[in-house]
């Protein structure tokens, strides 16, 4: 037992060390000359890194199909935009820095991801009495229902708050960072994704990892095991949803304006419940490192396929294809379905104590089981 | 008296659509169980092929809705290659949970094939009028043909099923495998037989409602069917799914909630109107009004 | 009150009708503390019907069920559970993609204490009950001889280890009366005679009561020192092995007349 703890603790050391390197780096964006372009992929790599984690703890661990996930994020962003608009508007702060402006900013994040978690707790409650279809319909349904009810806020539409009228698009933002502030900003995201994965990886390792994934594996015997299902899958949607929201914040601190497009079922852009549904299937349900990585791994490739110079290069019926890469992206996720069901990663999860540790006794290729790497948490 | 005529008969026309939809989706996942999100998509096929042979019929001097029949073969081929090349394998590896994700997938795949192919392009397209137009009167208010006509080919389609699932032994198999497809295999149904039919049934008659659809509300684009195709959900949820009758009724009730409440309470509402009857039925009776309650063997 | 003299498990007119068929009905069954008492009777009588209702699956129509003397009716199953009952499942239940002690660890939620939020900040408590757990979920491991396969994939057992860790779950549970349907089902000789040894193995070391439905009759005679034999829902004989095997009802309900 001894030596798991030293593993324990010894993976816990390097992993907050490579996190307070990668922090430092971003706060030090200005300093390495870092464009406002290339910040702006960050910050958008950050939080569909917490959207498809978070999902995942939903679709993967709990083994519930979600389908409005970026709901929960949208309930987060106008959360954190319409606050901290309002702390403007009341004179707390003009520029966006100094202290009272981190103050706002703290309590904006926290704010959109508790208000998502209610709307969770909301949602998770129908879901229980519902059975793997319908419940997805239902998340759908609710996912479409929150947009709606956005529409119609009038204090969440054009000027917003006490000079709002209901519409789509939100165009004043207490947050909404432009050009340098987004550079110099780039810690935030970073610090919160990493923070929230951590929490959703310290989740799955304990208690509340065993008992959903007991629930997802077969439910009747975990009920019979003593397990409160209902009380479980309530809190996961919630959790989950939560996690969405501080992502909705993310989004709200680097757009100027936002609009409930943005978190639809469909969407034209990749932002929307389906497509981080892709992801999360495409990683490996039940893999938070699947799920970080099909993030990266699909945000770059839209990112190339939208802007990359090789898409006028293809002949032209393959050129079409890829000026609706959702299509790319469905067969790819059909065919990933049909012939690696489990994703990429499966329910393997990365170890950087295991991998360096490999690296140094010279055990390569020695192939670590998934429980091993549990051990490392 | 006007405005309400108007929405009654506003909800009749979007009724008799969402039945028609409806009936083909409660087939299939009668059946095998899997919410079809494509079926929506099956009318989107179903119109666009409208679209190309109509003006043809037009040209040659045949009722233009006698394309109905090319829109049922085209569709029926798509539900039967969705069902052979995406459905069956797997349903063969796969969970429930990633047959609906597969099932969402074909989805976007149509819609975006559809948006892709030049021919069929991101435009949408017309197709101008199937049946005369004009209609019965009250008060200001219209119930056009095209409606009238809608309301009884859901009739008579609902019939024509019903009648075929009670009395055909294809009908009798296909009931078979949804109660039970191990028993049925032992009975000497070929299942997947069974099922690749149905998908070309069910499919089909998203031709007829494509047709229907086209005819009172004549243009075609790529995501027609997915808002048609969800409300059609909730139908036949509420009439009770996988019951022919109950997808009928509860087409009717949903064109009619949606109607009623974008006419007297707000039109960007109605549609969270009709997911809260979704949601109200799955909580309160999750068989629907029409249908049978099967919980799990324990 | 004296603790020996009050039963684990009281059923009283326990009954249950689907619709208008009485799949169980006038149930009365008492066990006392540490017995092993066998239920049994032909295919389709209602004994995992019975499992069903003692476990809160389904609502009883009538009758009370008392479990030391507290009415368990209308308990959800989680519920019953804490009040005290386990029981394992006719068809094998694991939870297959977890592993074989993850299985095991996943029957003790109910018993951890800490919260959410010793469980995100990784607290000296939370540290504490997790290694209680895994030494807890190893001695149950260790008794049905599972403990080198604690990190295996529950599904990559085989059958009869599957059905032992079933058991191993349910032990770790902490229940007063454990509920065996069908232990023995698709089980050879030897791992028949192994599960014996495993059950009385658990009453010496644990001294719960046990009610089991089997239809292997060798185990039951040899293990059971009580026995109810149930047709169409109703209770048509109770005794000792001996007797039962005698009577002549029991016969007629097996092999007809």
């Amino acid at each position: 037992m001894t030596n798991r703890n030293e593993k324990k603790a010894g993976g816990y050391l390097l992993n907050t060390l490579l996190s307070a390197a990668v922090i430092v780096l971003a706060a030090m964006a200005p300093q390495l000359g870092a464009s406002v372009k290339g910040v702006t992929i960050l910050w958008q790599l950050c939080y569909f890194i917490i959207l498809a984690c978070s999902l995942n703890l939903v679709m993967g661990f709990l083994g519930q199909l979600s389908l409005g996930h970026c709901g929960f994020m949208g309930v987060g962003a106008y959360a954190a935009a319409l606050i901290s608009l309002a702390f403007q508007r009341a004179g707390i702060y003009t520029e966006k820095s100094g202290a009272a402006f981190m103050l706002v900013l703290l309590i904006c994040i926290l704010a959109a991801g508790l208000l998502a978690a209610l709307v969770g707790l909301l949602v998770g409650i129908p879901a229980l009495r519902m059975k793997g279809d319908y419940l997805a319909i239902i998340t759908l349904g609710f996912g479409l229902i929150i947009v709606n009810i956005i529409n119609n806020l009038p204090f969440c539409g054009m000027g917003g708050l006490s000079q709002g009228s209901a519409a789509p698009a939100l165009y004043a933002n207490g947050l909404g960072f432009v050009a340098k502030q987004l550079v110099s900003y780039l810690w935030i995201p970073v610090v919160l994704t990493i923070v929230c994965v951590a929490a959703m990886f310290m989740f799955v390792r304990s208690k509340y990892g065993r008992a959903i994934m007991a629930i997802r594996d077969n439910e009747i015997a975990a009920a019979a095991s003593g397990i409160d299902v209902s009380h479980y899958k309530v809190l996961t949607f919630a959790v989950g949803a939560f996690f969405a929201g501080i992502a909705g914040a993310i989004f709200a601190m680097c757009s100027s304006t936002l609009s409930t497009a943005s978190f639809n079922f469909t969407s034209s852009s990749i932002l929307n419940s389906t497509f981080i549904v892709v992801m999360v299937v495409i990683g490996g349900m039940g893999s938070l490192t699947g799920s970080s990585a099909a993030a990266v791994l699909l945000y770059l490739l839209n990112y190339t396929i939208k802007n990359g110079k090789w898409v006028h290069a293809l002949p032209l019926f393959m050129r079409q294809a890829f000026a609706y890469p959702m299509l790319v992206y469905s067969i790819v996720m059909v065919v990933v379905i049909i012939f690696r069901p489990h994703g990429i990663f499966g329910t393997y999860e990365f170890s950087l104590y295991n991998s360096v540790s490999e690296l140094f006794s010279g055990k390569r290729g020695k192939k670590v089981p998934v429980k091993e790497a549990a051990e490392n948490e | 008296m006007g405005a309400f005529l108007t929405a009654l008969f506003t909800g009749l026309r979007l009724g008799s659509v969402y039945a028609l939809v409806a009936l083909g989706y409660t087939m299939v996942y009668g059946i095998i169980k899997l919410i079809n999100f494509a079926h929506g998509d099956f009318i989107m096929v179903g119109s666009y092929t409208l679209f190309f042979t109509v003006p043809v019929l037009r040209e040659a001097g045949v009722p233009a809705w006698l394309g109905v029949i090319a829109a049922m073969l085209v569709c029926a081929a798509v539900g039967m290659a969705t069902e052979l090349m995406a459905y069956r394998p797997v349903r063969k590896t796969g969970t429930n949970m990633t047959a609906l994700i597969t099932a969402i997938a074909v989805s976007l795949i149509l819609e975006n094939l559809a948006q892709a192919i030049p021919a069929i392009g991101p435009n949408p397209r017309t197709v101008n009028s199937i049946f005369a137009s004009g209609g019965v009167s009250l008060s200001g208010a219209t119930l056009s043909w095209a409606t009238l006509i809608t309301i009884v080919v859901s009739l008579v389609v609902m019939f024509v099923l019903y009648s075929f699932t009670r009395g055909t032994r294809l009908g009798r198999a296909m009931r078979a495998v949804s109660e039970d497809k191990q028993a049925a295999t032992l009975m000497g149904i070929n299942v997947n037989s069974t099922i690749l039919i149905t998908f070309g049934i069910g499919a089909g008659l998203a031709g007829v409602a494509a047709l229907m659809y086209v005819a009172q509300y004549p243009a075609a684009t790529n995501v027609m069917g997915t808002t048609l195709g969800l409300y059609a959900f909730v139908a036949a949820v509420l009439g009770g799914i996988g019951s022919i009758p109950g997808a009928m009724l509860g087409g009717f009730v949903i064109g009619l909630v949606y109607s009623f409440s974008s006419a007297y309470i707000s039109s960007s509402l109605a549609s969270t109107f009709v997911y809260l009857i979704l949601i109200a039925v799955l909580l309160i009776k999750p068989a629907g009004m029409l249908g049978k309650n099967i919980g799990e063997k324990v | 009150m004296n603790e020996a003299s009050v039963p684990v498990l009281k059923a009283e007119h326990l009954g249950i009708s689907f619709g208008g068929l009485k799949a169980v009905s006038d149930f009365n069954m008492e066990i006392r503390p540490g017995e092993l008492v066998g239920l049994i009777g032909p295919n389709g009588a209602g004994k995992t019907t019975v499992f069903n209702l003692l476990t809160g699956v389904y609502k009883p129509t009538e009758g009370e069920i008392y479990l030391y003397g507290k009415l368990i009716n209308g308990m959800r199953t989680h519920e019953t559970v804490a009040a005290g009952i386990a029981r394992t499942f006719q068809n094998i239940r694991l939870f297959s993609q977890m592993s074989v002690i993850d299985n095991v660890k996943a029957a003790f939620t109910k018993d951890i204490k800490y919260g959410f939020g010793a469980a995100i900040f990784r607290t000296p408590g939370y540290w504490r009950t997790e290694k209680e757990l895994d030494d807890r979920a190893m001695e149950l491991l260790g008794i049905f001889g599972l403990e080198d396969k604690a990190d295996a994939p529950a599904s990559s057992l085989p059958y009869g280890q599957q059905r032992k860790l079933e058991i191993a779950r349910a032990l770790a549970t902490n229940m007063k009366l454990l509920l065996l349907d069908e232990p023995a089902a698709g089980m050879n000789p030897t791992e028949t005679s192994e599960l014996l040894s495993c059950i009385n193995t658990i009453r010496e070391k644990f001294g719960i009561a046990i009610l089991l439905i089997e239809h292997d009759m060798s185990l039951v005679m040899n293990v059971c020192q009580r026995i109810q034999v149930i047709n169409f829902g109703q209770t048509i004989a109770a005794g000792l092995p001996g007797e039962i095997a005698a009577d002549p009802e029991v016969i007629r309900a097996y092999l007809g007349s």
